[in-house]
């Protein structure tokens, strides 16, 4: 598949924290989802987090970030892109994934797991999404959210 | 990467995942399945052995197929899955929903005869 996805690097380091930051705009498409989180996967497998935990936890939970604010944010709306930074430092890796939609109240969306809401299709993204990272914030749009995963 | 169908016994098709389930290819994986059902087979073993990872989409079309396999009276096992897979399936409480097999061949085996 030919890729408009080109992935920056940026290093940031002189004494602060932050050791580099990878930026990447992702169209909004869902076919994308896979070949950018192969990209960003690909750059943080030798930094704080374990390869493990790169494979799997990064992996899906960025692959949730990205389908959630593609397919709810930007409506899969091709003229629109989905913003990924990811600011790497030795202590923790910190995704943020950004859309141009009008956001939403994560405090609403329903527990999965719940017994009538178990054989359903769709619904677990979040929930998946909040379990794979040690961290999960929202800008208070609804339309950014920040993963934070710990070196280990 | 992809899907690899494989009849392994009468009636009871293996169908491998390589790579991931997500959102991307999920579709893939579900149309393979419903052509397979509709041309007779009810019986399917997923094998997650060479699966790096599943989101949330992968997981909701094994639950929706696995409703249309046994509406038809037929059954969908998983086998193979890591860890990592393993509890993803715990967390979401899947693994209530799904007979787990450790292996391929043990899935295989509990489809009689």
């Amino acid at each position: 598949m030919t890729t408009p996805l080109r992935l920056h690097v940026r290093p940031r380091g002189a004494g602060g924290e932050v050791e580099f930051e990878l930026l990447l705009d992702v169209p909004s498409d869902l076919k994308y989802v896979g070949p950018a989180v192969d990209l960003i996967a690909a750059r943080c497998r030798h930094g704080a987090l374990s390869p493990r935990r790169v494979e799997f936890n990064l992996r899906t939970a960025l692959a949730e970030a990205l389908a959630n604010a593609i397919a709810y944010g930007n409506h899969q709306d091709p003229s629109r892109v989905v913003r990924v930074r990811v600011e790497a430092s030795r202590a923790w890796l910190r995704i943020h994934v950004t859309d141009d939609g009008a956001g939403f109240d994560p405090a609403v969306v329903p527990d999965p797991t719940l017994p009538g809401r178990l054989e359903r299709e769709d619904g677990r993204g979040l929930f998946v999404l909040r379990s794979l990272v040690d961290h999960v914030t929202f800008n208070e749009k609804g339309n950014s959210v920040c993963l934070t995963l710990r070196a280990g | 990467m992809g899907f690899s169908l494989t009849q392994k016994k009468p009636g009871v098709v293996m169908v491998g995942v390589d790579g991931q389930l997500i959102v991307g290819n999920r579709q893939e994986l579900k149309q393979k399945v419903l052509d397979a059902l509709d041309g007779g087979t009810n019986k399917f073993v997923i094998d997650f052995s060479r699966t790096g990872y599943i989101d949330s989409s992968g997981l909701g079309v094994l639950v929706s197929l696995s409703k249309k396999i046994r509406e038809q009276g037929g059954d969908l096992r998983l086998a193979g899955l890591n860890d990592d897979l393993q509890t993803l399936f715990e967390l979401t409480k899947l693994d209530t929903l799904f007979s787990i097999a450790k292996t391929p061949e043990e899935a295989l085996a509990a489809f009689s005869p």
